[in-house]
């Protein structure tokens, strides 16, 4: 395979990865990261660099849409990225300290909990109406947005901002210690825990993951993780697979992104687990 | 159905509407606490107009920059990747030539600090241009923090521009320390 078959083929996989990246909110690092090393042989260190490339671009791909269209919950998500880049700052010093074994099996099964948890609750499809927590009432992180597959406007209020933040400092820290994308835990958290509809959990994880992962790219960066020649299909195809994706989630009924999420979910669970388990 | 109904599509302006009338005598006016615990000064109908006006235009605001960070990067990488296959006619051919694995393996040079980035875009490197482009894709979303902030600021909405100041602080500090 010589580079402009490389470049072209790349590119034409990345469109998937950042429509599937942007309908789920996990960004294109899922995708990204087997393809390359599986099929295409890339060192595991440029294809986790060559995943926070990815993760930005689906990112800011899909949430300019999002954001123009209200999916996106911003206040939530200005919000609770104090939590995610505290933790993904704070995973750049511990990387040395655990080992990496027992994180891949604790995150394995921290993920196995929040797809199961994720798939319990997809008859509550009403939002709620009324929230009590204070933290949530005194940001004003309560929204609505306009859902073009019910063709009507949706309301409605955040509880467990606490859990929440806990939630997502794990996300920041994980994505910093594993190179996983944090949406895999940002979703859960906002859907599960803070009782944001699906597809605003979704739009609002990716719009907070660029921001994690920008704030760990600085490292990849120094540590020469970042090839050009791996980043520059990546984040074209990707940037172009988002803005289709963006396009797809308001049609998309909640409860398919919902499967489509814990399917993908539970094969990232599992292959940590297998990562943990039996290296 | 007799009862009115709110039409479907409004957002409720406040939040007391979910109180269910009770028959008991509601509570005379003395510093009984809201059940919307933590809640901040409730907003005239008029002054949530001029707050829905504004908080449109944050979204607005910030929807812009992230689509503008996006061309501009999207631009760059491709000039890069173009500059790239033009230096180097031997990755052109489909078939034969060289493999890509020399240009994906871990001792693969390619710039990654800053002083080589700018010797290699000065020399006109397909490479280095890419790596600029990448590097305004990765500014992109600290960008967006930052206007967060000053739109927050518009707002008067002092906890939230706190919060997304410490954001910000936070994802700067992290690209100081990446290089230390």
């Amino acid at each position: 395979m010589t580079p402009i078959d490389f470049v072209v083929s790349l590119a034409l996989i990345s469109v998937a990865a950042g429509v599937l990246g942007s309908l789920i909110g996990l960004g294109g690092g899922v995708v990204i990261v087997p393809v390359l090393t599986l099929l295409y042989h890339v060192d595991i260190r440029l294809a986790i660099g060559a995943s926070i490339v990815s993760v930005i671009a689906t990112s800011s791909g899909a949430a300019a849409a999002y954001v123009r269209e209200r999916m996106t919950n911003l206040r939530a998500g200005m919000f609770l990225e104090l939590a995610t880049t505290t933790g993904a700052l704070s995973g750049a010093y511990l990387t040395t300290l655990l080992p990496t074994r027992f994180l891949f099996a604790f995150f394995g099964l921290v993920l196995a909990y929040s797809s199961f948890a994720t798939f319990r609750r997809r008859h509550y499809a009403e939002p709620l109406t009324v929230s009590n927590d204070r933290l949530a009432n005194y940001f004003n992180l309560h929204g609505s947005y306009y859902d073009p597959a019910e063709q009507r406007e949706i309301s409605y209020k955040v509880v467990g901002t606490k859990p929440g933040l806990a939630l997502m400092y794990l996300a920041g820290l994980v994505s910093a210690l594993l190179g996983i994308g944090s949406g895999a835990l940002k979703v859960p958290a906002m859907d599960s825990a803070m009782h944001l509809p699906m597809k605003v959990s979704s739009a609002t994880s990716n719009f907070m993951i660029g921001v994690t992962a920008a704030a760990s790219a600085g490292v990849y960066f120094i540590r020469g993780q970042i090839d050009p020649i791996i980043a520059a299909p990546v984040a074209i195809g990707v940037l172009v697979g988002a803005t289709f994706g963006a396009r797809l989630l308001g049609r998309v009924k909640s409860r398919t992104i919902r499967l489509v999420f814990v399917v993908v979910l539970v094969v990232i669970s599992l292959e940590m687990l297998q990562k943990g388990f039996f290296p | 159905m007799t009862d009115m109904q709110e039409p479907a599509g409004r957002p409720q302006p406040l939040l007391h509407g979910t109180q269910a009338p009770s028959p008991v005598p509601p509570p005379a006016p003395t510093t009984e606490q809201s059940p919307l615990s933590g809640r901040r000064r409730q907003l005239s109908p008029e002054e949530a107009a001029i707050m829905e006006a504004k908080i449109r235009r944050t979204e607005v605001a910030i929807s812009l920059v992230l689509r503008i960070g996006v061309i501009v990067s999207v631009l760059i990488i491709t000039v890069g990747l173009v500059v790239m296959f033009a230096h180097h006619s031997a990755y052109l051919p489909i078939t034969g030539g060289t493999s890509y694995h020399n240009l994906t393996s871990p001792t693969t040079p390619f710039p990654h600090s800053f002083t080589a980035l700018g010797h290699s875009i000065a020399a006109g490197e397909g490479q280095g241009i890419i790596v600029l482009g990448v590097m305004i894709l990765v500014l992109t979303p600290v960008i967006r923090v930052a206007v967060g902030v000053l739109a927050f600021l518009n707002e008067k909405d002092v906890p939230m521009a706190l919060v997304t100041f410490i954001v910000l602080v936070v994802l700067v500090g992290s690209f100081f320390l990446a290089q230390g």
